[in-house]
């Protein structure tokens, strides 16, 4: 799901720190350098890197083409590779039936059926072609407000470990205690009552 | 400072509190809301509320769908200490409608419906519908940011414990 979709799942975050040259050339230079491969490597079950909001099976970030008005808009993509469980059964049997025929023998360690197996996993993950998914994302530099475009946990985490590698700026997820700690504008002296807070009685 | 893992599952009692508030809210006294969002026209409650109880280490979930469904379920659990847990709500300004939920524990926003935006027939249209799509999104994140803020501010007041958790039972047991 994206910021063109029809429905849309968000999730916020504040942007903590700033950068120190331009702002649209450093963020540049950190999408070209952590860019999602445009040839696949087959050895990898999954990849992940920056795409472009526009073109995101052909990233392109050239011209600053992920700046609309005072925001910047790209895309995180994530291409995985998803083995089916049953095709590693078919061909974990295949092969194990195969090594019993050759070496005459009725049974195989525990050592050699994880071997088997491990080789099976490698023989398929460089023949099955990964499925990208591409979660967009809107930053406000001057806010220092972002959205990503998905709630899915494992895309969230994926993002915030790349944008701080890219960008060495920390992402912080806007959750009920950080949204009050950090967006409310709370008093000293309302920030120590909700660091002792505990659930109201009311719903007890 | 909580470590952010901590501070999530900490808090997640927190959200729950907001989005209960926020139905109270919305069938009590929906036209304080306008102080917070001049534009707004209308805020209800959709065709989804989930309320959550959790006690004696025991956890008690109501779901109540339906465009027309009866909330009288919701208000029963809330009178036994449940709260919402996620709630779909229909935002309206002028002609313009938002429709999304509101998840408690991650103040996350999913199924978002925008208004109606202007066509993209050409490429260069793009700009433009994305400059379109992001005051939208502006809209509805700076609604639910408002109305927390507000929320906060007065759950860490006497107010609540004195005025505001009583009338809440009140308005639960009385519906």
């Amino acid at each position: 799901m994206g910021l063109l979709s029809s429905r849309m799942s968000i999730t916020s975050y504040q942007v903590a720190g700033q950068l120190d040259e331009s702002v649209h050339e450093t963020v540049y230079q950190g999408l070209k350098q952590h860019m999602i491969p445009k040839i696949e490597d087959d050895g990898y079950e999954a990849t992940v890197g920056w795409t472009s909001f526009e073109t995101p099976y052909a990233p392109d970030f050239e011209g600053y083409s992920f700046v609309f008005g005072t925001s910047m808009v790209f895309a995180l993509r994530i291409d995985k590779k998803s083995i089916p469980p049953k095709l590693i059964q078919k061909h974990y049997a295949l092969y194990v039936a195969k090594r019993l025929a050759d070496t005459g023998r009725h049974y195989l360690s525990g050592n050699e059926k994880k071997s088997i197996k491990d080789h099976v996993v490698n023989t398929l993950v460089h023949r099955i072609p990964a499925t990208p998914n591409v979660y967009d994302l809107v930053w406000d530099y001057d806010t220092a407000s972002l959205w990503f475009f998905s709630n899915l946990k494992a895309a969230n985490e994926a993002l915030e470990t790349l944008f701080i590698k890219s960008f060495n700026l920390q992402l912080i997820r806007l959750f009920p205690y950080t949204t009050a700690d950090r967006m409310a504008g709370l008093s000293d002296k309302e920030r120590d009552v909700l660091r002792k807070l505990e659930k109201s009685r009311s719903e007890e | 400072m909580f470590d952010i893992a901590v501070a999530y599952n900490r808090y997640k009692f927190l959200g729950n509190e907001f989005l209960t508030w926020l139905w109270f809210m919305i069938e009590t006294d929906l036209s304080s809301f306008r102080q917070h969002d001049p534009d707004l026209v209308s805020l209800t409650v959709g065709n989804r509320l989930v309320l959550e109880n959790r006690r004696n280490n025991a956890k008690e979930t109501v779901t109540i769908k339906g465009d027309n469904a009866s909330m009288e379920e919701g208000l029963l659990a809330i009178t036994k200490g449940a709260a919402v847990t996620e709630i779909h709500l229909s935002y309206k300004t002028g002609a313009q409608t938002w429709e999304f939920s509101l998840k408690g524990e991650s103040l996350n926003i999913s199924n978002l419906k925008l208004p109606e935006t202007g066509p993209m027939e050409t490429p260069d249209d793009l700009e433009g519908v994305v400059l379109e799509k992001v005051y939208l999104i502006e809209k509805v994140v700076g609604l639910v940011n408002n109305l927390f803020s507000h929320f906060i501010h007065l759950r860490l007041s006497n107010t609540w414990d004195n005025q505001t958790a009583p009338r809440i039972r009140k308005w639960a047991t009385s519906n």
